[in-house]
């Protein structure tokens, strides 16, 4: 029981199935417990489910360039509800074309969120920086 | 002959159903009024009186009753997030036979303690937390619930790393505490059994006989369950069917009454719609669901509420101010029964209305999203859009020889979001055998659910 909770799931109307699949294994087998909420999650979905299964982190992730409005107000939301400092991570094609990462990354963190990874970002990589920020051995 | 007598203790009729074992048939069934004031016991002597003037006097090998008399199983849910665990823990109440007076999400206050004190429920469910998950407000709300005064025994069925903390702080003569297995064990994971079963033994063992109705038990073998619970192991039965014969399928039944309407669907609810995807909790194959405020005389306004004057006042083809002037009159009387033509009409419409309203709460929703990649579909909750069978019970409808215009009329519905049947089947349950054989169930399932496919099962059946 000393496993950290992880509320996954891809937001808003985007329905692209199969990278939160591989996900949730990944995270899985990084030794995390995982409440994988699959696609067209909004974000009282992905807040209720942190409040039950007293998550860690909410990662969130978007492929259809819709993220930066799906994500607007998910940390104000988390506050309100009471989650306070609880984790927001965010990853994939989270803006529409190829826009320089670096202000894409300033965007998000200024909506709240504590790591923004980029398209292709590869798994090992979202399970290096979750262990390091929850503080895991 | 193998005769069993089979008896439904309900909040106005003592009704008896007596059934041939060996011949497979009821015999006979015989109603009057329940007696809970003075003694149960009278008012079912009287009905056997009269069902034995049918009979004659022949021996019962076992009685078997179940009961919704002097207010039902009234309980009180307390969750952590509306839509989960406090959701979870409603069905499960519901799925028990029970009434929820009240549910409450989050963590507990002085005056939700004050308000529960005052509700004085017979049994508490108290959820909240995935296994592993959040233990702060359900610790909070166990000791919150120690201050309470009255005496209710609590099904403790939350995250179960606080269950033995939670009994530590509540555990008392007050409060009997009963722990179980998580409602919701894993996020949208419904477990709601384990709790169902206690809150029946729960029942079994102390409601029972805190209500007078085991006086006499020498004439009963046992009171086995709420009379919802029967009607629900009845329905059941009929859709899944026994080992040796194959269900009837997806179903779904009212219970239309003058205090509440109550909905029952047995279905899995699986999106009919191609490309919906399904959010939110899952429901129980068997899910029953209550409406307080809905029903045909204390509840009158309550369906005038929720589907407009305006549209009461269609239904029943005359101006609003004929609506307004029934309502006045079922306020001043609640045992009025409609007379005139145009009073009928105003019955069948609040009928429908109440019906109508009972089924958009109970049903899914499906609703379109627009998307980079075209329209896809949203469903929570159930489909049962493709249900083919409506059976229609319930005191309301002892009057009425409509009921399958009112079952149509209700299923108009407007709101294309709503996953509601649109053409099934539609049976009134006119000599109510679903309590009866529900209780039946518990011993022949075989006989229960062949007098129940040959009643509700035959497309040609009344």
């Amino acid at each position: 029981m000393d496993k950290k909770t992880l509320v996954i799931g891809v937001i808003g109307a985007d329905v692209h199935a199969v990278g939160i699949q591989i996900l949730n294994f990944a995270f899985q087998e990084a030794g995390f417990n995982v409440v994988n909420l699959g696609v067209m999650v909004t974000q009282e979905e992905y807040i209720e489910a942190a409040i039950e299964a007293k998550a860690d982190a909410i990662v969130v992730s978007s492929l259809y360039g819709h993220g930066e409005l799906d994500c607007q107000g998910l940390r104000e939301k988390c506050d309100e509800a009471g989650l306070k400092d609880i984790l927001l991570y965010v990853g994939g094609n989270i803006v529409v074309g190829k826009q320089d990462l670096t202000e894409v990354e300033k965007r998000f963190r200024a909506m709240g969120f504590d790591r923004v990874f980029g398209p292709g970002t590869p798994p090992e990589t979202t399970i290096e920086y979750l262990k390091k920020d929850l503080g895991v051995a | 002959m193998q005769a069993v007598l089979l008896i439904d203790f309900g909040s106005t009729y003592t009704k008896l159903t007596a059934v041939d074992l060996d011949a497979k048939k009821i015999f006979a069934t015989a109603q009057d009024f329940t007696t809970v004031d003075t003694d149960v016991m009278e008012g079912f002597e009287r009905a056997l009186l009269k069902l034995k003037e049918k009979t004659g006097d022949i021996p019962f090998e076992k009685r078997l009753a179940c009961s919704s008399a002097a207010g039902g199983l009234r309980m009180v849910a307390c969750g952590l997030v509306p839509a989960l665990t406090a959701k979870a823990a409603k069905l499960a109440a519901f799925g028990a036979g029970a009434k929820v007076i009240k549910t409450y999400s989050y963590k507990l206050t002085r005056s939700d303690i004050q308000e529960i004190d005052q509700i004085a429920p017979e049994i508490l469910l108290l959820t909240g937390g995935t296994d592993g998950g959040n233990q702060e407000v359900i610790e909070h709300n166990a000791s919150m619930l120690a201050k309470t005064e009255t005496f209710f025994p609590v099904v403790y069925a939350g995250n179960h790393a606080s269950g033995d903390i939670c009994r530590d702080i509540l555990e008392s003569e007050k409060h009997p505490f009963y722990l179980c297995e998580n409602v919701m064990p894993r996020l949208n994971k419904l477990n709601i059994q384990p709790a169902q079963g206690v809150i029946r033994k729960i029942f079994l063992d102390r409601i029972i006989s805190a209500k007078g109705l085991s006086k006499q038990k020498a004439l009963i073998d046992g009171i086995l369950m709420p009379t919802p619970a029967a009607v629900l192991a009845a329905l059941t039965l009929l859709s899944k069917g026994t080992s040796k014969h194959r269900g009837i399928g997806e179903l779904m039944a009212c219970d239309l009454g003058g205090a509440t309407t109550v909905i029952y669907s047995i279905a899995r609810g699986a999106p009919t719609k191609e490309l919906a995807v399904v959010h939110g909790l899952p429901e129980p194959f068997s899910k029953r669901t209550v409406e307080g405020d809905i029903g045909m005389r204390y509840s009158a306004h309550g369906v005038v509420e929720a589907v407009g004057i305006e549209e009461i006042a269609r239904i029943a083809n005359v101006h609003e101010d004929v609506v307004y002037d029934w309502l006045n009159r079922i306020d001043q009387d609640k045992s009025i029964l409609p007379a005139t033509e145009e009073e009928k009409a105003l019955d069948f419409a609040l009928a429908a209305g109440a019906l109508r309203t009972g089924i958009i709460r109970h049903s899914g929703t499906l609703e379109m999203v627009y998307t980079p990649v075209g329209a896809v579909y949203q469903q929570q909750g159930k489909d049962l859009s493709e249900v083919k069978l409506l059976i229609m019970t319930g005191g309301a409808l002892n009057h009425t020889d409509q009921f399958e215009a009112i079952g149509r009329e209700a299923l108009a519905i407007q709101d294309t979001t709503v996953l509601a049947p649109t053409n099934p089947r539609i049976i009134c349950d006119t000599q109510y055998v679903l309590s009866a054989l529900g209780l039946l169930s518990t011993i022949d399932p075989e006989t229960a659910f062949e007098l129940l496919n040959n009643i509700f099962g035959k497309e040609d059946s009344l």
